[in-house]
Formats: structure tokens, C-alpha cells, sequence
């Protein structure tokens, strides 16, 4: 009803009031007795039809009114709606085009060290997180963890307002409160006041935090993170007298020695370091050399998985080992009376490294103890190394000259000691992760005024007199620097979701006195302070485009290993043989604790458990067998007095007499997603033994637990699956993988024809780590849902691209392969011909596309499909909350309930490249379309493109003898193959050592 | 009635029992619906029935709610009960048209005394299966894409697939065995109508024997109705399970993917399809005293083609365990090794106990001709094919190709409340049609009197 005349109310009402009894009235116009309202009725609802003549309706006027019916009744739907005025953008923001995401640099911050990332940003919405090509820690590539952290800013359960004592409280009364007990603390100079934060590099929180020492002399900084570089310092130290970071050039290094550490998963630089090592590993393009890697390691890692020779042993074994290879390379270490063996594995070691000489690494772990890394240090100098694959510079953190572990000794002892009024603490989550001995929580509760800042109401945010909640970093501005000392100044890309005090610059710039200080101009303020460039607008604004500050790597410094020191360092005897050992190592997905409430991070199955939701016990089938354990037995452990309870999953490959428990588990007050969720191991951890603890007795409960994993059956079962060679093999028999494929049947149907494109993907088997940063890349482009534990039993987790570990050979010491799986989209797909109402087609281009708003879930295709890459939305997964709505990539359907989804090649990416591509009038370029797993990547293992275009780097990969299919004899014609894995055995090893 | 009757001179015992006359078979059948007192067994067979039908019900409500995720099915076991089910079910509605169809074409007239109740069997077991394909659907709401309605978007289904063959499969079962179903009833229910004493009674009757008088052309009508009706649903009873049987075939799984599906398959239900008309005639005989109308000789026809078509499913066991070995395929080789000694192996052994040896039995006379032995062996062949279904939709997916992605399906709750719900529906149905049609063809019964005891 457009055009409507007013309404006369008082009309109205006095006709209500003359109405006798109940009546019913549909509207007011109704009761109005409007001429539009009566008009409308006869025209809704035709009692009598005004065309409806009964004297004069023959048979044809009957049609035509029945027909003329017919055609009209879609047009009721064609009422004009009410005139509802919205206001356009008149003046559009500034870049956006709706449609258009825009991309931004900023970098994501993990244990204090920096990754170079471009956020893509929809409308506003910060939707997905790629490395950045220019970033040397990312160049292009991420990892798991800096994927899912997407997720976490829209993560309903972060802290959303100030907690006075866990009580709601306002921004204004805590600012009232920090300045009265400020005011107090001005007066003394700040005695009693200490600050807690976890490792810093950021240069800007680095001088406030001068500054703030300066204005509060007689204040203490403490620093403490529980996966903490420690002994990694405390090794430069004793090597070099003066703490110095140290880079690896893996480029460079053709033997590289991983001693307890997985290098290319985690720490600083891991993903640069993936891309460098696999750069040497990859042989496809008729290379017939790539670098060896040698692992010893005290728990099953990525880099043991991949290693050509890997070393399982009690973690204070590493060692006595390292001390011997040194001595076979003539530094005169003590070496420990007692041999434990593997000589024949350590001479073909030793030798090698010999032969190698400034080709060679040796990579120690952070869990390893300083000595170790100083032997480490020692031995990269005998063999030449420094300065080709190993490089020192000044420490990247600020002020790391007090190890972790004491800082924090020396706080909680102050605390004890009455000397402590006043305690901020910037991020982390002390009361959960301290060490059990410090007692954390319980001093804390000792300390008048405590402040956290954090990104959750944790458990220590519940232990303090104020929690005040922290931006997320995609919120914030900030700094950091990499693991070369290369600076990126972090942009927010949306305003707090939340609020509070958005940042540690923010409070720390309060606490020095500032009245509303922005962290934008707290950092934009030191970097003009600091910066060389006479021109600080262009470099402000070049160094937040390219997402690092130019020229700002630390450069290599000349260092000598003081050798005397090292010598020095006296060997200590190893523990029993039948001691048992407890390795605590952090876990991949969760961390220590920090992603427990990222969903997606909680559902990655970790690498070579497949474990989801929860942490377990790592014990290898031999102790299993000799405690008689079996998968899920509850088990406690105990030592020292202290106890704590896990189920146990037996893992091939783990070293015996050891048992590897993960911190980050067992959360209290995580959120609804990371509470109560595996067991804490905090319990029995110690600020002396971080990272282990021997003489611990285990003992079956006698209960169970159930374990989520996502891979059940381990071993090949004699199929070619996985097809591997060693380097030797390959390179007498190039074809190996391909050899024995069958010819491609005849058929009786034509082949389908491509004109345009034809796209297809090739995954590297030598250059896969197995690190699932492609897992959660997917995940976060396609609006994966999560399923949750129970659905994980059950078998129902989404994932598009999951990884494949199986085993081969003994179960004490397999050997492990990964395979990454997506979608094959089949030329011949079998899931296409089994759909009965052609939800899932054969495109112009060759992919096997799903269209989701056609299934109707008879998952007839899932169990034709070979591959079962096929996953099933078996109940309701995708959520309307509303912020993790936000999230939703909108380029791809977020789909409900009882429809079938798959791996679509990216699909939305391959549009988006094609209209660009059309409307310069042009054909998409090779590596114009790059997958979300293949940009995430860190060693390059993925690749995509046009296979019509001979040129481009798919067709050489795919013509490459390498390049196999997998289940081809099905005759499903995959687009999706692998490069057989080759890997570089030293032949003179003995391998049973 | 014209038609020539064959004389079966081997067999010894009476088709119909000594002593009845057209008066009597009527007189007794007509009784047994419009004055008899339904007997208490009945209602209280009836009353678990209605129970279980309403907790088939409340199944299907919360299926509607949650989805099909209240299953224990997942990937890569993506067909669980849903599938079994509705195998096990068209199976056992085969017996209805083979007895009524194909032996009336062959001219086998002891058929007359169970066909009628076989032929209710097979429509409500048709039901009961038709349900499944419908609830197992991720978006049930949206289920007749799968038929080929014209629409807007010019969108056909997808004829390659054999899900949309089963449609039409189920769909022209169904109606081709109602149609022949209710045209066999109209003479009886004229019969009926005649019979009546209540006036309501009379009208319903009257109005479902659609002015059936007895004329001879209604008689020479019907006939020939009859007769073409059995011509249409002969090829039926073929193409039926074998369609149902290339949903399997059809794809490329270990287990499925096998040519010797279709006949294996409708022998099975044939089999299936005669122990469950055994399982019912066997009570409501001894229940309503039909022991005359439906004869020792009967039972033992039926168990006999049971041990044949029985017989037939051993073959289609060993034939696929041979070509498991003799195709060297390694995945052919693994599924065969993995149905035996699998964590599902206890299921393959109680389907050869069951369907296989158990049944061995019904060569000795003395067994054939024992109610309560051939009783327990039809319960037994039933189960067996249920098993015999376990087996090839989940033995066979849980266990394929990638070892990565192998897992087990354990049914839940849900399953067995929606599979013993359909069971539930199933004997409400049959409660029902016993208590409101004449159970037993009475005009054709007559037919047997001229020959009887030859």
C-alpha cells in the first residue's frame, strides 16, 4: 500500500469504542475503514470477482480468467513494499570496493618472535592471514598456529570487559585505581611495584619499559613464558661469553644434525627455515643431490619423521652423544665413561659431518641444556660452519641476559618476601603455567594490587585484584621483531572488538603517566624517534606497507667459541638405564595453553598422533608393553611427590624408558572451547627440570579416557601409497614411482576436453613436513566448521586437506611418511556419475565442483569416492554465532546440515584471478592462482596451475619422472599427484645402530 | 473357472483340508473378519506394535530436529541401518509377488491360500522400505529432486546414477504389487460387502468391491485384468532387487563392485522373502485355526524354495570369496580378508551360520514339516539376511582404499529404534489387515476344492 492516507485516530478509536462485544480487526486501516484498505481486501481476497459475470461467462472467457489467474498470482509477491530510505555511501571509505578484499602487512607475534603477514580483509572484516613474500621469517608462508589466529579475534569467550575481583567493572574505575596506587609508588620510586611480561623483542615496549625503570628506579621487569629460550641463551653464553641469537642458513647446508629439536616446526624462524631445508631437499626437476638430515631426538618430532637417519633416545642422553660426535671431530670434550652405543650411527655421523665442512649444521634444541648448545656452537665453529650455514648476531629479545626461570624465581621470592605491593602482569598466564615449585598462584594472592592484562579471563586474570582485557593483535598497534632481528610495526586491521586497554604499550604509557595515550601514536612516536630515515612520513608509511622495517635485520657478528669454557663444561654421568623419563614438550597445536580456545587449533590432528582436543601420554609399544599398557588406560605419573593423571597413546618411534606429556592442557578457564580439556602436566613440572624429569614411576589407574584421533590404521597395508626411494635408487631408476603404473584403460565414453584451462596440483611427498599449516590455511578460506570431540569419535571431522602418516618397517623405529590428501577431482571421478541429482559435476575446466544448494545427502558419493576426501555436514556444524560469523570468508558458502563438501581447488581464488585476468584482457598467469594450503606452505611442497599451458611450472612437474597418481589403477585419472618422496641415506650407516 | 489345473501327483498331501465346501471356506474367512471376537493375543500384539510403531515415529521426529548425525554413520561408513534396512526390507517384500505373479503364471495353484497374505506382506515390507531412502537423506525436505519433475531451472536428476533407478524401481514395485494386491481383493470384497450384518460395515465394503456383482464379464474382466497384471509384475520381481543391487555394483568399492550382484541379490530376497511369509503364516495359522486352508503342503513347498534359493545365496557367498583370490586384485583380496577375520569378522561367520547352515536343516522332511522348527529357521534366514546386508554396506566401506582413512561405524540408539520401529510398523500393518480383510483369497481357495486330495 504506497500511497496511503493518513490515518484519523481518534476516528478509530471512537469507532472501537462503539463496537458491541469481541471483535477482531486486522489492522488499523481496517478499522479505519479507508478506502485503500477496502480496495486492498477486494483485491486480496476476491469474494466476488468483479469480472465475474455469471450470465456471461462462457467456456473461453473461463479459460482466459483461469489463466490470466494463473500468470498473476506470481505477481502478488510484486506489492510494493513500504518506502524504508537507507543511506548510500555517498563518499565511499577511501579503497574499498564491496567485492574487493584488500590485503595488509602486519606481522603476528609467537613466543615473543615476529612472522610477516598479509591480512586479507573483506569490508572491513579481517577474514584470512597469508604470509608476506617480503617478511624474511615468512616469505609467503605461515604456520598453523599464525593461520588460526585469525579466529581467535572473533573468539566470543575473549575477555570483554574490566574484572574488579571478578566482579564487571569500567575502564574509568581502573584507570582511577592504577593512578592512586601509581601515585603511592611515585613517591617511593616505585618500590614494591614489579611487571611480569613474557619475552619482548617489540622496540617501543622495550624503551617504555627503559622508561618506565627510569621513572620507577627502584621497579623490577620480569619476563617469564613457559616454552622459554633459557638454555638457548645460557649456551651462547658459555660459548661466546655474551649472549648472541644465532641463524641458520639451511640453504647452504647439505648435513644438517637436529639434536632435540624440531627446528621446522617450531621456534623462531621455523618457517624460514622449512622453506630453506626443503629448497635442498626437493630433487623433482632432474636434480640428483639434496642435503641429509640426521635427527636425535627424546620425542617423536616432524623433523625425526622426515630425517634420513633418525636417533631415538632418553633426553639426557643427547648429551653424552654430542660430546662424542664433538670428539670424533677432534675437540677434546669429557666424554662420559660409560658408552650407551650406536657407535657405528656416530662414526657414519661423524664422518660425514667431516666430509662436509662448512656445508654442515648442527641444529641443538631449546629442551637440550646450554651445554649442549655450547658444544653445538663448538662444533659448527671446528667444522667451518660459521658464517655459511650458521650465523650470530646480537639477541634479538630485550634485555635476555637473566634466564626466564630465574626471573621469575626471583619475583615469586620478593613476592614471599613482602617486597612486592604492586604487580602487572602483560600477557601470559602465569598461574596456570608457572612452574609447579614457585607456587605462583598462591603468591599472587599475596600481592595487594595485581593487574593482568590479558586476551582472556583466564586463570590468573581470576587471581587478580584487576583484569582488564587485551586487544587482539589484528586490533593494535605494536612492533616486534623476527628471528633476524627484522622489525614490523603490527597495524591493527579493525578497531577493538572489545573494550579495554587495548595494548601493553597503552597501560605501560598510563603507568608512566600519560593521560589517554593511543598505542598508534606510542609507536609512531618511537619509530620517529628511532628511525635513521630524514623522511619519517615516507618511512612510516613504506615500512607499514611492506609489513618490515627496511635495513632492520641485526647484522652478523664475528664471534669465537671460548673453547677453554667449553671444554671445561664436565660431563655428567647418565641416569639409569631403567629410569624412567618424563619429556614435557609444548604442544603443536595449543601451544602452552595460549590457542586452547581456538577451535581450530584444538581439532588439528597433531602430527603423527592424529590427536585431537586433547593431550596424552606418548609412551613407545615397548614401555606400554612393559607396564601393560594400552591405548586410553588412564595412567598416573609420579615423581618427586607429585602426581599427575593422563591417558596414555602408544606412539611407534618413541623412544623407550620415556613418556612425553604436552603442556597447554587441562585448562580451568580457557573459554567453552579450551576448558577441561586433556590433563594439566603443570603439576609435576619444575622451574629446574623444564623439559624433563627422570625417576618418575607410572601406574595404570585402571580407568579410561577417550582419545579423538582422526587416523586409525597406521601401516600401508603393502599398497603403494606412499611410493619412496633413496636418492641412490632414484637416481638409477628416475621413473621408480611410475614404473609399474598401469597404462590408462580404455573407455567407451570421450574424454572430457578442456579448451581453457586445466588445472591440477602436484604435493612434493619429499618436501612435506608434515607441519598442518595447510590444514588450517583450508579451514580458514573455506569456512570449515569444527565438529567437536564427540563428532571427531564418531569420524565425522571436516577437514578439506588432511595429512596421512603411516608407518613403515619395525614398530621401535619406524620410519614415517606424510601425505597430504585433498580432493583429487578425478577426470574419470566416480563420485560424479553416483549422484542422483548431479550435485557434483566435471566443470569446463576440469574440477569436480560440489553445488551445495543442490545436494540433498545421500553421501552415495562419499563412499564411491576412492580417496574418501568427501566430508558430510551429518549435523548442523556451521554456527551463527555472530562474531565468528565475522570470520566467514564471503567468496564461499558456509553450508548447513545434511550437504556434502570437498576440496574445491580454491575455486573462489581461481575466479577472482580469471576476472582480473579478463578484465586486462589476457590469460590467468602461471602462479596467478595460488590454493590457500599452497600459500601457506612453509616448504613450498604444493603446487597449482594450468596444466594446457606447457610452460607453466604444473606441466614440468607433472611431466617429471617423480610424478605419480594415487590409486590410479581405479582409473580415476587424479588432477591432484604426488612427487614420489626421495630421501638421502647415508649408505656407510648402519642403520640398526 | 476355466483355466486348466495341473494335477500334482508327487505330492500326497492336501492343498485344502478334508471336509470343506464353498460354504465353509467362506463361512470361516468372512467369520474370522466381521464376527469373530478379536482374540486378546491380537490387541496385545497390536498394542506392542502401536508402541513400537510410535517410537519409529518419535525417531523420525528427532531425525527431522538433528539430522542424520544422530546415526552412528560417518566417513567413510556413510550408509549404515538406513541402507541395511532398506535392502532387507525390499528383500523381504519379494515373496509377495513371486507367489502371486510368477506362480500364477506357472500355474502353481497352492499358491491360492497364501497369496492374498503375501501380498500384504510385500506391500507393507515395500513401505517399511521405502521410508529408508527418505530418511537417510542429508535434506529429506528436498527429496524429490530425485524425481524427474519438470522445473523452473530445467534441472533433471542424474540418470547415470542408480539411486535414481531405485526410485523408479521402488516406485513402480509398489504400485504394481497395490494394484494387483486390491484387484485379487475385489471379488472378496464383494464377498464381504454380501456377508455383512452392520450397515457401516456393508457401505465400506461395498464401496471398496467397486460394484463388484459376479457377473461372468466381470469375472472374464477380471480375469484378464489378473492375468495381465502377473505379466507386468513378473519382470518385477527381477528388476526390483537387481536395481537396488547396482547401487552397489555400480561404484568401485571392494565388496560392491561385483557382477554376480544382481542375481545374488534377488535370490536373497526371494529367500528373505519366503522365511518372513513363513514367520507370519506360521502363528495366525495355528492363532485362527487355518490349518485346512493353509496345509502342511504349502509349509512344505515354501521351505523347499527356501533351501533353493538359499542354496543360490551359498553360491553368490563362495563365488565372491573365489573371485576375491582369483582376481589377484589386492584390495579384492584384503576385503574378503577383512569380511573373515576383521573386527567385523564375528558378523560374516553368524551370516554363514545363519543363512547358510542353519538352514541345511530344512533337507530332512520331518523338520520341513515341524512348525516350530520351520518357525525358528525362517526367524533364523531372516537375521541372516540381515547380517548378509551388515556385511556388504558396512563391512565393505569401513575398510577401502586408503588405510588413512579407515574407521568403524557402531549403530546408535537411534538405528535400532528406527529399524525395530519399522519392524513395529510393519506387523501394526499386517495386525491391522488380518483383522480387516479376508487374510486368505476366498474365491481362489475355492478354486483348489474340485482337485483337492488328488
Amino acid at each position: 500500500m504506497s500511497t496511503t492516507t493518513p490515518l484519523d485516530l481518534h476516528q478509530i478509536r471512537a469507532k472501537l469504542q462503539s463496537k458491541q462485544g469481541s471483535e477482531y480487526w486486522r489492522c488499523l486501516e481496517e478499522l479505519a475503514e479507508t478506502e485503500e484498505f477496502r480496495e486492498f481486501l477486494h483485491r486480496e481476497f476476491p469474494r466476488e470477482a468483479s469480472v465475474w459475470d455469471d450470465s456471461s461467462m462462457g467456456r473461453r472467457q473461463f479459460l482466459m480468467l483461469m489463466g490470466a489467474s494463473l500468470a498473476l498470482a506470481g505477481l502478488n509477491a510484486c506489492t510494493k513494499q513500504p518506502d524504508e530510505k537507507i543511506i548510500p555511501f555517498v563518499r565511499s571509505p577511501e579503497l574499498v570496493t564491496p567485492g574487493v578484499p584488500l590485503s595488509f602487512a602486519t606481522a603476528m607475534v609467537h613466543g615473543g618472535f615476529a612472522t610477516g603477514i598479509l591480512v586479507t580483509s573483506h569490508m572491513g572484516r579481517p577474514t584470512k592471514i597469508e604470509g608476506n613474500p617480503d617478511h624474511p621469517a615468512s616469505l609467503g608462508a605461515t604456520d598453523a598456529f599464525t593461520q588460526a589466529s585469525i579466529l581467535s579475534l572473533y573468539d566470543p569467550d575473549r575477555s570483554q570487559v574490566p574484572l574488579n575481583r571478578g566482579l564487571i567493572s569500567t575502564r574509568d574505575k581502573f584507570l582511577q585505581a592504577l593512578s592512586q596506587s601509581l601515585q603511592a609508588k611515585r613517591a617511593n620510586g616505585g618500590a614494591g611495584l614489579r611487571i611480569l611480561t613474557e619475552t619482548v623483542t617489540s622496540p617501543t615496549l622495550g624503551d617504555q619499559l627503559a622508561r618506565l625503570l627510569h621513572q620507577f628506579p627502584h621497579a623490577r621487569w620480569h619476563r617469564y613464558e613457559p616454552v622459554t629460550l633459557d638454555s638457548v641463551r645460557e649456551g651462547a653464553r658459555i660459548a661466546f661469553g655474551w649472549i648472541m641469537s644465532t641463524r641458520y642458513h639451511l640453504d647452504k647446508a647439505d648435513i644438517v644434525l637436529a639434536l632435540d629439536s624440531d627446528f621446522l616446526t617450531h621456534g623462531p624462524g621455523a618457517v624460514r627455515y622449512a622453506r630453506d631445508f626443503a629448497q635442498k631437499r626437493k630433487v623433482a626437476g632432474g636434480k640428483q643431490t639434496m642435503n641429509r638430515l640426521y635427527s636425535i631426538e627424546s620425542s617423536p618430532t616432524n623433523v625425526g619423521a622426515i630425517a634420513d637417519h633418525r636417533l631415538g633416545v632418553r633426553p639426557h642422553e643427547v648429551e653424552s652423544l654430542i660430546r662424542r660426535i664433538a670428539r670424533g671431530l677432534g675437540i677434546p670434550v669429557q666424554t662420559p665413561a660409560e658408552s650407551d652405543g650406536h657407535d657405528s650411527w656416530l662414526a657414519a655421523l661423524v664422518q660425514d659431518l667431516r666430509t662436509h665442512q662448512g656445508s654442515s649444521v648442527v641444529i641443538p634444541g631449546p629442551y637440550q641444556p646450554p651445554a649442549v648448545h655450547a658444544l653445538a656452537h663448538a662444533i659448527n665453529e671446528r667444522l667451518g660452519n660459521v658464517g655459511k650455514t650458521v650465523s650470530y648476531s646480537d639477541p634479538v629479545e630485550i634485555q635476555p641476559e637473566q634466564s626466564q626461570a630465574e626471573s621469575l624465581r626471583e619475583l615469586v621470592s620478593d613476592i614471599r618476601d613482602g617486597q612486592v605491593d604492586m604487580l602487572v602482569i602483560m600477557g601470559g598466564n602465569p598461574v596456570y603455567h608457572a612452574p609447579v615449585d614457585l607456587d605462583f598462584g598462591g603468591a599472587l594472592a599475596s600481592v595487594a594490587f595485581s593487574i593482568h592484562l590479558g586476551l582472556y579471563a583466564d586463570e590468573t586474570a581470576a587471581e587478580c585484584t584487576w583484569h582488564v582485557p587485551q586487544a587482539h593483535y589484528l586490533e593494535t598497534w605494536s612492533d616486534a621483531r623476527a628471528y633476524d632481528g627484522t622489525a614490523t610495526i603490527v597495524q591493527p586491521l579493525i578497531t577493538p572488538l572489545y573494550a579495554g586497554v587495548s595494548s601493553d604499550h597503552e597501560l605501560l604509557e598510563l603507568m608512566l603517566g600519560a593521560a589517554e595515550p593511543k598505542s598508534y601514536d606510542i609507536v609512531r612516536d618511537f619509530w620517529r624517534r628511532h628511525s635513521a630515515s630524514r623522511d619519517f612520513e615516507t618511512f612510516w608509511k613504506t615500512s607499514l606497507h611492506d609489513g618490515l622495517v627496511a635495513g632492520s635485520a641485526f647484522p652478523s657478528r664475528n664471534v669465537r667459541v671460548r673453547m677453554k669454557e667449553v671444554q671445561a663444561l664436565s660431563a655428567k654421568n647418565d641416569a639409569p638405564k631403567d629410569e624412567l623419563c618424563l619429556v614435557f614438550r609444548p604442544d603443536p597445536t595449543v601451544w602452552d595453553g595460549r590457542y586452547a580456545n581456538n577451535g581450530w587449533l584444538q581439532e588439528l590432528p597433531k602430527p603423527l598422533t592424529t590427536l585431537t582436543w586433547d593431550n596424552a601420554v606418548l609412551v613407545s609399544p615397548a614401555t606400554a608393553g612393559r607396564f601393560g599398557l594400552q591405548n586410553e588406560d588412564v595412567v598416573e605419573i609420579s615423581g618427586d611427590g607429585r602426581t599427575i593423571f593422563g591417558p596414555v597413546w602408544i606412539t611407534p618411534g618413541h623412544p623407550d624408558q620415556t613418556a612425553t606429556v604436552h603442556l597447554g592442557y587441562g585448562r580451568a578457564k580457557a573459554g567453552r572451547v579450551g576448558s577441561k580439556r586433556g590433563f594439566s602436566v603443570q603439576a609435576i613440572r619444575t622451574s629446574n627440570s623444564p623439559w624433563w624429569v627422570s625417576g618418575i614411576r607410572i601406574i595404570r589407574t585402571g580407568a579410561k579416557a577417550r582419545l579423538a584421533v582422526t587416523q586409525h590404521h597406521h601401516l600401508m597395508e603393502g599398497r603403494n601409497l606412499v611410493r619412496s626411494a633413496s636418492l641412490a635408487e632414484y637416481v638409477a631408476t628416475p621413473d621408480f614411482a611410475s614404473e609399474h603404473q598401469p597404462a590408462a584403460q580404455a573407455s567407451l565414453y570421450p574424454d572430457h576436453e578442456y579448451d581453457g584451462y586445466a588445472w591440477g596440483m602436484s604435493i612434493d611427498l619429499s618436501a612435506c613436513t608434515g607441519c598442518n599449516a595447510c590444514v588450517i590455511a583450508c579451514q580458514a578460506e573455506n569456512n570449515i566448521p569444527i565438529v567437536g570431540k564427540d563428532q571427531v569419535l564418531a569420524g565425522r571431522e571436516m577437514h578439506w586437506i588432511r595429512i596421512d602418516r603411516y608407518y613403515k618397517g619395525s614398530l621401535d623405529d619406524p620410519e614415517v611418511v606424510f601425505q597430504p590428501v585433498t580432493c583429487m577431482h578425478c577426470e574419470n571421478a566416480p563420485c560424479e556419475v553416483v549422484c542422483p541429482v548431479a550435485a557434483t559435476v566435471h566443470d569446463s575446466e576440469g574440477l569436480n565442483v560440489m553445488v551445495y544448494n543442490r545436494c540433498i545427502g545421500t553421501r552415495y558419493c562419499s563412499n564411491n569416492c576412492p580417496y574418501k576426501v568427501r566430508r558430510f555436514n551429518f549435523l548442523q556444524y556451521s554456527t551463527a554465532e555472530p562474531t565468528l560469523a565475522m570470520q566467514k570468508n564471503p567468496e564461499v558458502t558456509v553450508r548447513s546440515r545434511g550437504v556434502m563438501e570437498k576440496c574445491s581447488y580454491c575455486v573462489q581464488r581461481i575466479s577472482a584471478a580469471r576476472i582480473a585476468a579478463k578484465k586486462e584482457g589476457r590469460e590467468i598467469r602461471d602462479g596467478e592462482v595460488v590454493t590457500a594450503c599452497q600459500a601457506a606452505c612453509p616448504s613450498q611442497a604444493i603446487v597449482f596451475g594450468n596444466l594446457n599451458d606447457p610452460e607453466s611450472r604444473i606441466a614440468g612437474l607433472k611431466a617429471d619422472p617423480l610424478d605419480y597418481g594415487l590409486l590410479t589403477e581405479l582409473n580415476t585419472k587424479p588432477r591432484t599427484s604426488y612427487l614420489a618422496r626421495v630421501t638421502n641415506p647415508n649408505r656407510e650407516q648402519d642403520i640398526s645402530a | 473357472m476355466k483355466r486348466e489345473n495341473t494335477v500334482d501327483t508327487v505330492e500326497t498331501a492336501p492343498l485344502i483340508g478334508h471336509g470343506q465346501t464353498y460354504g465353509t471356506i467362506t463361512d470361516k474367512i468372512t467369520a474370522d473378519v466381521l464376527e469373530r471376537k478379536t482374540p486378546r493375543g491380537m490387541l496385545v500384539g497390536l498394542a506392542i506394535a502401536f508402541v513400537l510403531t510410535m517410537v519409529l515415529f518419535i525417531s523420525i521426529g528427532w531425525l527431522m530436529i538433528k539430522g542424520v548425525g544422530i546415526w552412528g554413520i560417518n566417513i567413510p561408513v556413510a550408509w549404515g541401518f538406513a541402507i541395511i534396512n532398506l535392502v532387507w526390507w525390499i528383500g523381504i517384500g519379494h515373496a509377495g509377488t513371486l507367489i502371486s505373479a510368477i506362480l500364477l503364471l506357472l500355474n502353481q495353484h497352492w499358491r491360492n491360500s497364501i497369496n492374498r497374505f503375501a501380498e500384504a506382506m510385500t506391500l507393507f515390507a515395500v513401505g517399511c522400505a521405502a521410508l529408508f531412502p527418505l530418511l537417510h537423506l542429508g535434506r529429506p525436505w528436498v527429496f524429490y529432486w530425485i524425481i524427474p519433475l519438470p522445473d523452473t531451472m530445467a534441472l533433471w536428476p542424474q540418470f547415470r546414477s542408480p539411486l535414481t533407478w531405485d526410485v523408479f524401481a521402488i516406485t513402480t514395485y509398489f504400485t504394481v504389487s497395490f494394484m494387483f494386491w486390491f484387484v485379487g481383493l475385489v471379488p472378496d470384497l464383494a464377498t464381504m460387502r454380501d456377508t455383512a450384518k452392520k450397515k457401516w460395515m456393508k457401505i465400506v465394503y461395498g464401496v471398496l468391491a467397486m460394484g463388484w456383482r459376479g457377473s461372468a464379464r466381470h469375472w472374464h474382466r477380471y480375469e484378464m485384468a489378473y492375468l495381465l497384471l502377473a505379466g507386468l509384475a513378473t519382470p518385477l520381481v527381477i528388476s526390483v532387487h537387481s536395481v537396488i543391487s547396482f547401487d552397489f555394483s555400480v561404484s568401485v568399492l571392494p565388496g560392491w563392485h561385483a557382477t554376480i550382484f544382481p542375481p545374488y541379490f534377488v535370490a536373497g530376497a526371494i529367500y528373505s522373502g519366503f522365511a518372513m511369509v513363513l514367520c507370519l503364516v506360521i502363528p495366525v495359522r495355528k492363532v485362527y485355526g487355518l490349518q485346512d486352508f493353509v496345509t502342511d503342503r504349502h509349509m512344505d513347498y515354501m521351505a523347499k524354495v527356501m533351501l533353493a534359493t538359499g542354496l543360490i545365496v551359498a553360491y553368490g557367498y563362495a563365488m565372491e570369496a573365489f573371485f576375491a583370490w582369483y582376481s589377484g586384485n589386492e584390495f579384492e583380496k584384503y576385503m574378503m580378508f577383512n569380511r573373515t577375520q576383521g573386527p567385523y569378522g564375528f558378523i560374516y561367520w553368524g551370516l554363514l551360520l545363519t543363512n547358510i547352515a542353519i538352514p541345511q536343516l530344512l533337507w530332512i522332511g520331518r523338520i520341513r514339516k515341524n512348525m516350530v522348527w520351520l518357525f525358528l529357521i525362517s526367524i533364523t534366514i531372516n537375521i541372516g539376511m540381515w547380517l548378509e546386508r551388515f556385511v556388504i554396506v558396512v563391512t565393505s566401506l569401513h575398510r577401502d582404499f586408503l588405510p588413512s582413512s579407515w574407521d568403524m561405524y557402531y549403530p546408535t540408539i537411534w538405528d535400532w529404534a528406527t529399524y525395530i520401529g519399522t519392524i513395529g510398523l510393519f506387523l501394526c500393518l499386517m495386525f491391522l489387515f488380518i483383522r480387516l480383510m479376508p487374510m486368505i483369497s476366498i474365491f481362489e481357495l475355492r478354486q483348489l476344492l474340485p482337485w483337492r486330495g488328488k
